[in-house]
Order: C-alpha cells, then structure tokens, then sequence
C-alpha cells in the first residue's frame, strides 16, 4: 500500500462496531488492486473535505449502447491518479435476483479482471453494479460480460433496468408471474433501454402483491402491482387457530382495516369485500387464514419518483386491473403511448408523473387513448380531479 | 419529396449535430422532429428515424453523451481527452 494511504483516521471510524463496513472491504481489495488503493485515498480526502470529489456524466460508453456505462472521474487526479477514471458498470440483473454460486464467481472473476473489484450488489434500480473501470476496460469486460450471458442495464433518458419482487418463485400472494412479466419487458424494450430516446428515465417495476416489496409505487414511471377481483379467500378453522393461539383479532385486524370492513364475532370473520382497499394488512397479520382472491391481476399505476429534480411523486392509478398474461400486449400498448406523447412534448429532465402534472390528467389521458375511470386516483377515497371536456361543454 | 432512405436520413442527421456541435445538445427526438421537419410526414416517422440513429450510432459516427440527460453528440476526436 503505498505511503499516502498508510492513514486513513476517518475511514477506519467506519470500521468500528460490530457491523459489515464498506472500508473494511475496499481495505482488503486495496490489498491487490490499485484502482480500490485509490479509492480509499480519495474517500478519506472527501471525509477530510466534506465534499465528495467524484464527477461523473461525459462521453463514455459501449459502443451502439447509450446507457449502462455512467462517466465517473477523480477531481484529484494528480493526487489520485488510479482512480482518475472510474466508471460504473450498470449490469442488468436477473428477473427477482436469483443467481447460482457459479455465476456470481464468474461475474466476480471478469469484474477483477477488468475493473477494482468492487461492486454493489445492488443498486437503488435493481442492477448489478461494477464500480471502478477505466476508459480502456469499457469494451473487453462488456465483451466478457456478454460472453457469460450478461448484458448492461440502463442509465441516462432511457428505458431504466425493469425489475421486479420475487413473486411466485417464493411468495404464495404474488397475484401473477412478476418474474417473467419483467424478464418479458427486458427482452421486449432492448432499444429503449440501451438507446436512450426519451426526455429523461422511465422506470417498470414489477410487484406481485399491493405489498408491493420493491417500493414500486414510490419509485417507478410504470409500476405493475398484483391485486385480485374477487373476494379475500378465508380459511375459518385457521382464523380461529390464530385467535386461540393469541392473535386479538380485533384489536389487530378488524381495528386496523383503514375502511373497516372486517367484522369478527368471536367466531368467523366476516369481509365486506366491496369496501376492501388491498392494503394487505389483515392477509399479512394471519397468512395462515386468508390469501387474495383467485381473480388475478395487476393495476397499472403511473408517475412516481424520487425528489432528484422538484418532489417526490408516488404512482396513481391509470388501468385498476389488467390480467397479467403473457405476452402482455396491453400493457406494453399503455407503455407506448405513454412514450409516444411524453417523447415528444416531454422537457429534458422531465419525468413522466411531472409531465402529466404540467399538461393535465385529462389531456394526457385523452392524448393516449385512455379513458377516464373513477377509479384513478392516488390512493383509495382520493378526488382525483379529472375534468371532463363534455361536462365543461354542457356548463358552458 | 421522394422517399428517403435510412442512409439519406442518418447523414441529414449526422450534418445536424455536426452544425450544432458545442452550441446546441441534442436528444434524439430533437433529431427526428427536425427530420420529419426536414423531409416531411408522409416521408418519415419516428420508426424510421429511429433505425437512422441506430445506424447512426452503430456506425460510430456519432455517439450518446450524458450531460444531465442523455444527448446525441460527436465522438471526442483523438488526443482530446474525451
């Protein structure tokens, strides 16, 4: 290691405790590679400044790819001239990030081979992230990559790496196949997602349940959460194994139903269906005893975000049920009418919830194709204040 | 205006970001509203502008750029330093 890393007083703070520390590790990569050397040099320079002194953005990439490669250099290059140029690899990850051992120890070795060895498993989008490559490693490790089945995610103004909750590869509520609805729009939008065409990101996310475990309404343009028509299924025998076993059902269900639609005689549990909102609470305190109905779907929600440039936006409703099945013809039409008007009238850096905002639900909605349903909205009991041009009209 | 081909549109466009080249970045819907602009509606559509940019890009003659979004630019010429 060499003289100027020897003290590293404010990263080794980090090192303190009894839990995992990113410096711990970098320490032990710096121990073969430079390029991690270099960074723990210019992060305890950052500590020591209060500033970061990363810049990223520029010109680099793979070549036909416009996204999955994000610039990043040293503003310290002088001083750290291993990590002068840093590069992030945003690699796409397998639908619900399922791997064997075998694949991550190759993807281990090529990203050793080529880059710091450092990665983040995963990013905030879902992606498998390589971080520390230089200009020159660009292509050979993307060739390594593609060579083992890999492909680059997306960055930039353009279709973000779709992902999705583990669905029904582990979790008996996923109400369709999240997994291959997302593997499926993967495959089907590779242009939009490696050439980027769009006034800024859009963002799928896939969630079997309204649990809605990746955040997808928080976080997600298109977020496609699994809900269900008919009514809750109720086993009574197990609603009673929970009460006997302590469950208060009451106080813990039926007083917790945010429309209070649950009733409990002490011996049955009685579901006003048509007042439940999915929230999922009372299938998630007894999972034993009640699991969504068996009419299954997906609602289509839009426009989340989180506060980058203006607010955070969570998603609203646009379609309330969609069945999910392959090949998922209209929700990719919804996606494309989406891009076709957004693309077009969208400024640059402006997402699609932002957009709606700035034109209008009832513009948009009309320019799309879609018609206005009561049941679009922001959350359950919400106003959602579409106004409708006929009605305008009739007032006038 | 006859039918233009993939090729014809792909240098309408490379010509364009050429002139703009350090005074104006552009997005790839920039590109194909001024080709639609350029050789009209009946001639050419987004799809087909799309496949011009692909081409585009593909050929290595222009590239994409990250600067706060994504733009449709020159490549750094040799020895700038990108």
């Amino acid at each position: 290691m060499s003289e100027k890393l020897r003290s590293t007083p404010l990263l080794d703070e980090l090192e303190k405790g009894p839990w995992p520390s990113f410096v711990k590790e970098i320490k032990k990569s710096a121990e073969t590679n430079t390029m991690a050397e270099g960074t723990l040099g210019q992060l305890e320079r950052s500590y020591m400044d209060k500033i970061s002194h990363w810049k990223h953005g520029g010109l680099v990439g793979v070549m036909g790819y416009g996204g999955g490669v994000i610039g990043r250099y040293s503003d310290l290059p002088e001083e750290f001239p291993e990590v002068a140029a840093f590069h992030t690899y945003r690699v796409n990850q397998p639908s619900g990030w399922f791997y064997t051992s075998d694949v991550l120890r190759t993807l281990c070795d090529i990203w050793e081979r080529h880059g710091s060895g450092l990665t983040n498993m995963h990013g905030s989008t879902g992606d498998i992230i390589f971080l520390g490559s230089t200009t020159e490693a660009l292509e050979p490790c993307f060739a390594d990559l593609t060579a083992n089945g890999f492909d680059l995610g997306g960055s930039g103004s353009d279709v973000r790496t779709p992902s999705c909750c583990v669905g029904p590869a582990r979790c008996e509520w996923a109400c369709y196949d999240t997994l291959d609805a997302c593997n499926d729009i993967t495959h089907s939008y590779q242009d939009e997602l490696h050439r980027p065409a769009f006034p800024y990101k859009y963002k799928f996310k896939f969630a079997g349940c309204p649990n809605d475990c990746v955040a997808s309404v928080a976080r997600s343009d298109m977020s496609i959460i699994g809900t269900w028509k008919d009514d809750i299924q109720v086993d009574q025998a197990k609603v009673q194994e929970y009460a006997a076993n302590g469950v208060d059902i009451e106080a813990e269900i039926c007083r917790l139903c945010p429309t209070k639609c649950i009733k409990w005689d002490g011996k049955s549990l009685d579901i006003d269906n048509a007042e439940c909102v999915k929230c999922m609470h009372c299938i998630n305190v007894m999972p034993k005893a009640l699991r969504p109905g068996k009419e299954r779907g997906a609602t289509i929600l839009i426009g989340a975000k989180a506060p980058i440039i203006g607010g955070a936006l969570l998603s609203a409703v646009f379609v309330p049920f969609l069945e999910m099945e392959p090949p998922y013809e209209d929700l990719k039409e919804l996606a494309e009418a989406i891009w076709d008007f957004w693309g077009e009238y969208g400024k640059n850096r402006e997402r699609v919830g932002e957009f709606i905002q700035r034109v209008g639900l009832g513009n948009f909605l009309d320019e799309i194709g879609l018609e206005p349903v009561p049941e679009m909205v922001a959350h359950p009991r919400s106003n959602p204040y579409i106004f409708f041009e006929e009605e305008l009209e009739e007032d006038e | 205006m006859s039918q233009p081909t993939v090729d014809e549109v792909a240098e309408a466009m490379y010509d364009l970001v050429k002139v703009t080249h350090g005074k104006k970045n552009l997005k790839a819907m920039d590109l194909t509203k001024a080709m639609i602009e350029k050789f009209g509606e009946d001639a050419v559509d987004k799809k087909f502008c799309k496949l011009a940019i692909r081409q585009l890009i593909d050929s290595g003659r222009c590239i994409y750029s990250y600067f706060g979004g994504s733009f449709i630019t020159l490549p750094p010429e040799e020895g700038s330093g990108g």
